[in-house]
This record gives structure tokens, C-alpha cells and sequence, in this order.
């Protein structure tokens, strides 16, 4: 015949939170504790107002003070201003460094065609 | 009297969302409108402080409007606009190099949106929310910060983790010794108790 576990108060204290959070399970050693325990019933109350008054909070909104949102508004439309401007900026420069590379493609296309014309010419001359 | 962001029409603000994601500056400017007194709860709640909370919205809102072409909606934008808001408080508060005297003063203006009920139990009710408050506002940063995220603005342990920049066991560890602090100092353990604990 199996002996069942017997818990302690101090066994149980870690595990209550979970219980209550719903994040842990109890298992029967721990159950039959509870339930013959006061104080650990008592603990568990306390960790079921804890987390239900936490939860309450998110209900309470805070006012700020005022200016806050102009403040805001005011950060957002400095930085709208900024990235528009950067975005301009490296637009230009997106189209110069483009056209600086048009032109060497060009100047190199153009260098090459020369080149070739003057190896037919000498190949023409020396046949 | 405010209510929280997820209680607001959330259609509305998926509207709006898909307007600003589309270049509209209004519509982002509306979304502020909604969420900030929201946000800086939250700030506050994370810093403790007034005015770092107001740092803490301000950096929270730029990142949120740089980033927001990367908001994919398969969350809702206030709980997206929470994760943002911590992450900036974690990295603010570590940046934060000079200690600030973190006294027990809360001199914002509570509003509460829960209909009226029996006055006795409210005002006990009530009493009870400002003690754990307090009690957050005494906790250590990194503490309160687990604990407020999860208990209080229910994001998992995952994005808690990912925010704060530390392991999900380093964060189940946190809320584990947040939550034992605040209910040893909201429900203060007698002699008796005290001496099974030693």
C-alpha cells in the first residue's frame, strides 16, 4: 500500500500563486493540504485578492498632466518633418550617385567601341 | 472618466490603423488622441515617476510611428503600443544613471470607470488598489515591471521577457518574488506565521 505525500505549509506557500493565476495545478497531496490547513487557506485568499485587486488596475487610467499630448503631437510632426527631408535628401543623392553611374557606364561603353574600332583598323591595315 | 484601450470600439482603431500604415498622419495623430492617457498609465506604472513616464510616452509613440508599416494587427494596436512602452521603460530606467528618491507620493488623479456599486465595499475596494500602488511603487524596477506587465496588463511571459530583454525564467522568477513582496507587505504575516516561515 502506497503512503500518500504529506506536505508542509512551507511546501505549499510557492505553489499557491500558480493555483490561483490558473499558470499551476494542484495536485492531491497538495489539495488535501489546503484543505485541512487554515493558514494556507488564509494565504490563498490573500493571493486571490492580490491578484484581483492587480487585475482592477487596469482599469484605473491616469490623467496626465496636461500638455502631455500636444507634447506628443508635437514630437511626431518634428519627426515626420525630419524623415521627409532625410528621405529627400537621400533621393537626390540616390539620383546623382545614379547618374554618376550613367555616365561612367557610359564613358566606359563609349571607351570600349574605340578601342574595338582600333583593333579592326589595325587588323584591316596589317592583312 | 477615461476607459482602458481595449475597452474603447476597436473597429474604430483598426481603422485608423490602416490609415496611418497608409501614410495618413491624421488618422496616427486620432490613435494618439485614444491610447495616450492610456499609455502613460502604463509608463507611470513601469517608471514610478511622472516625468519619466512622460519620457518614457514620448520615446514609446516615435518608435510606434516609425515602426508602424511593421504592425501586422494580428495583435490589438494597445497591446502592441504596451510591449513598445515597456521596452522603452526598460531601457530608459537602465540608462537612468543618477538615483532618484522614490518617495510614496502619487499626486495624479485616479478615475475610475466601474459603475457605482455598494459605497462600503467600493471605498474598501479602493483602498485596497491604492495600497498595492503604493506597494508597487516600493517595489525594485525590475520587479515592478514583471508584475505590473503580467498581473496587471496580462501580456504573456514571452513578450515580457522579449521586452525587458531578459530569459522567460528570469521573468517567471521576478513575478514569483514580486508577487511574494507585495502580499507580504499588503497582508503583513502575524508571529505565528512568521516563525513557520523562518
Amino acid at each position: 500500500m502506497r503512503s500518500e505525500r504529506v506536505l508542509s505549509c512551507a511546501d505549499v506557500a510557492d505553489a499557491l500563486p500558480g493555483i490561483v493565476d490558473g499558470s499551476g495545478s494542484a495536485d492531491l497531496a497538495l489539495r488535501r493540504h489546503v484543505e485541512g490547513c487554515l493558514r494556507c487557506q488564509a494565504e490563498l485568499v490573500q493571493h486571490r485578492r492580490l491578484l484581483k485587486t492587480l487585475h482592477h488596475l487596469r482599469t484605473e487610467v491616469l490623467e496626465p498632466a496636461p500638455g502631455l499630448l500636444t507634447e506628443i503631437l508635437a514630437n511626431l510632426e518634428a519627426a515626420g518633418e525630419r524623415g521627409a527631408v532625410r528621405s529627400l535628401l537621400s533621393g537626390r543623392r540616390g539620383a546623382y550617385l545614379g547618374g554618376l553611374a550613367a555616365a561612367t557606364a557610359a564613358g566606359a561603353a563609349a571607351g570600349a567601341i574605340v578601342l574595338a574600332n582600333r583593333a579592326r583598323k589595325r587588323v584591316r591595315l596589317a592583312s | 472618466m477615461k476607459a482602458p484601450l481595449e475597452q474603447s470600439e476597436p473597429s474604430g482603431q483598426d481603422r485608423l490603423v490602416e490609415a496611418a500604415q497608409a501614410g495618413d498622419r491624421d488618422a496616427f495623430d486620432e490613435l494618439v488622441r485614444a491610447t495616450y492617457a492610456d499609455t502613460y498609465t502604463l509608463a507611470y506604472r513601469l517608471t514610478g515617476d511622472e516625468e519619466d513616464a512622460r519620457d518614457v510616452v514620448q520615446e514609446a509613440y516615435l518608435r510606434a510611428y516609425r515602426g508602424l508599416k511593421r504592425f501586422r494587427g494580428d495583435a490589438q494596436f494597445s497591446t502592441w503600443m504596451y510591449r513598445i512602452t515597456a521596452n522603452c521603460a526598460s531601457t530608459f530606467l537602465a540608462k537612468r544613471t543618477r538615483h532618484r528618491h522614490e518617495e510614496l507620493v502619487d499626486d495624479a488623479v485616479l478615475a475610475d470607470g466601474r459603475p457605482e456599486v455598494d459605497p462600503e465595499s467600493m471605498a474598501e475596494a479602493q483602498l485596497l488598489r491604492d495600497r498595492v500602488s503604493d506597494a508597487l511603487h516600493d517595489l525594485a524596477p525590475g520587479l515592478r515591471a514583471v508584475v505590473v506587465l503580467r498581473d496587471v496588463y496580462d501580456l504573456p511571459h514571452e513578450a515580457i521577457a522579449t521586452e525587458l530583454g531578459i530569459s522567460e525564467a528570469a521573468a517567471k522568477v521576478r513575478l514569483h518574488r514580486a508577487r511574494k513582496k507585495l502580499r507580504e507587505r499588503l497582508f503583513p504575516i502575524s508571529g505565528e506565521e512568521s516563525a513557520r516561515a523562518v
